[in-house]
């Protein structure tokens, strides 16, 4: 398909522009630079935006303004450059997130490894040695979609959902890892197990991730996670990128 | 302090207002009220801002004392409604005296009725509103001895505004979306030539259309997770349309047949169970016409409020009134 990127309406609530029709890792990095520089222009008639895996969302009252003065705003956008090769926007956060790998609090870790046909010590590196972008945030508030894994993660889900995986958990499938917002029934793998709180309702910060930053996972003891979650505690580090 | 006591509460009752905008990026939709015309009316009928906290209630209302003397309007789905034992009509705003007995029964006619109190609640802002977002545990349903703090306001008792029909289904209107064109237009045809009718399955987050029709897009596997606005259409894995409220997901994986325009969401929310619904087809262009009036007449409301029995002591210019007018408007209310 070449008729990407695509600008349409979506409903009267907002424009959207997508840059393919798959989950590819360009497409994620083009929706989130593009996002950052029509954020950048503070056009009066965007109320907010949001990106998802493939596509940018521009939340605007169509009934008010009409789609052909946005769509021509964007379109205009689009033109600017190749966003399939674009920078991501500056100032993203990387955060560095203890969690446990195997054992009790994260069962499917051995199972996970085999499936992407790495011996547990390899899957361990790769899990803590790949810094993961934040691909989109979803499905509940504050719970991040990370990537993207080599090829050997494409590893589908399972055809049996766990019934309850807890939150803080980190599942795995299809080259992603999702860091649960909240106990959650999947099919996706639980391959690590952390003590971050996606969403903080009554804190200054009640979301900390935002689509770009960066997450990489640190390797504790199950010992160690115990600790950090008996004093209420994550132990995540943000440092903030250039 | 000034507050509506709760002495007993049904299950489905919450604080609502226009919702928390703002936080789409971070997964967290919007919410509010699921008729979002109702707000609008109540705040017409008691002359506040639409953006004053109301009370949601599905099913049954329940049992309510103000502390100090108040006005309130009902509006929505019908419900019964007494205060201090004598029968009050919905559509319209009556005074609440202190102590006395607020009692709501069960719906009568649609499905999401609406308190609201002059001043409007005030209940502790979360992340900038107060709306009660039940799929994601921000805020809680109200339950028996709460005390609900109400804000300082006054208006005038006895108003009233007509009755529109959106209570019993009907015809709704929507507009091509984002994915639309990946269905068939055999399909889209059929989809728009189905009667439906509204499944008991539904909550804030969606309502299911039964019919013996499936809709599904052959392609619709494939699809990357999209975002979704509130009145989107989507073809669920069995071929059965959800219509996506404003608690839905930020995002969903099952294509968008269509969105429901906000001024016709109403209709839906307010259908209940076993309501016949269409769905018809209209342009982006005359969406956002219909859309831009219906905005306007939103805004217009509180030039049809109107007094609820004319009493001839407050009539400052008798001979002012068409009176003839006057005894058909209050027939009317009836």
């Amino acid at each position: 398909m070449t008729d990407f990127p695509k600008i349409r309406s979506v409903g009267l609530g907002g424009v959207l522009v997508t840059f393919g029709d798959k989950a590819t890792d360009a497409a994620n990095r083009a929706a989130i630079a593009f996002r950052g520089a029509v954020d950048a222009l503070a056009l009066p008639q965007i109320e907010e935006s949001s990106s998802t895996l493939v596509s940018a969302f521009f939340r605007v009252d169509l009934a008010q303004h009409g789609f052909a003065p946005l769509h021509d705003a964007l379109a205009d956008v689009v033109a600017q450059q190749d966003w399939l090769t674009a920078d991501l926007p500056g100032g993203r956060t990387l955060w560095t997130i203890p969690a446990v790998f195997g054992g009790p609090r994260a069962p499917q870790f051995g199972e996970a490894a085999e499936a992407a046909g790495l011996t547990a010590e390899a899957a361990l590196a790769e899990l803590t040695g790949t810094r993961l972008r934040v691909l989109t945030i979803g499905f509940a508030p504050g719970q991040p979609y990370l990537g993207t894994l080599g090829t050997h993660w494409d590893i589908p889900r399972q055809v049996g959902l766990t019934p309850h995986v807890p939150q803080g958990a980190l599942v795995a499938a299809v080259r992603q890892v999702c860091l649960f917002a909240k106990d959650t029934p999947t099919g996706w793998r639980h391959v690590g197990q952390s003590a971050f709180r996606c969403f903080r309702p009554d804190a200054a910060e009640p979301f900390l991730l935002t689509p770009g930053d960066e997450v990489q996972f640190a390797a504790v003891t199950q010992a160690a996670l115990e600790r950090l979650e008996a004093h209420g505690v994550d132990g995540t580090e943000r440092t903030v990128l250039g | 302090m000034r507050a509506l006591r709760v002495h007993q509460v049904g299950p489905g009752v919450a604080v609502q207002d226009l919702g928390r905008p703002g936080y789409l990026a971070k997964g967290l939709t919007r919410g509010g009220a699921a008729d979002l015309l109702a707000v609008h009316e109540g705040a017409a009928l008691l002359r506040q801002s639409p953006g004053c906290a109301v009370l949601e209630m599905v099913g049954t209302g329940g049992t309510f004392e103000a502390t100090e003397d108040m006005v309130i309007a009902l509006t929505g789905a019908a419900m019964t409604a007494s205060i201090d034992g004598a029968a009050v009509v919905w559509n319209a705003s009556h005074a609440l005296p202190a102590g006395a007995p607020l009692v709501i029964g069960p719906t009568r006619e649609g499905t999401y009725g609406y308190l609201h109190v002059s001043g409007g609640f005030a209940t502790e802002p979360v992340l900038g509103a107060r709306a009660t977002h039940q799929s994601t545990g921000l805020g809680a349903l109200v339950a028996g001895r709460d005390v609900l703090p109400v804000g300082s306001g006054g208006a005038t008792a006895g108003m009233t505004l007509p009755r529109d029909g959106r209570f019993h289904g009907g015809e709704v209107r929507i507009v091509p979306s984002m994915q639309t064109e990946d269905f068939s237009a055999e399909t889209r045809e059929r989809f728009e030539n189905t009667v439906f009718q509204r499944d008991p399955r539904a909550n804030r987050q969606g309502v299911r259309m039964d019919s013996d029709q499936g809709f599904s897009n052959p392609d619709q596997l494939s699809v990357v997770s999209e975002v979704i606005v509130p009145g989107d259409i989507q073809i669920a894995g069995d071929g059965a349309p959800f219509v996506l409220l404003a608690e839905s997901q930020t995002t969903g994986g099952y294509p968008r047949i269509g969105t429901v325009l906000p001024c016709d969401l109403p209709r839906v929310v307010q259908a209940p169970a076993g309501a016949e619904l269409r769905f018809a087809f209209v342009t982006l262009d005359e969406g956002i016409t219909v859309q831009a009036r219906a905005n306007a007449a939103w805004a217009a409301l509180g030039k049809s409020v109107q007094p609820l029995v004319r009493d001839p002591a407050d009539m400052q210019d008798l001979l002012s009134y068409q009176l003839v007018g006057g005894v058909v408007s209050a027939m009317d209310e009836g």
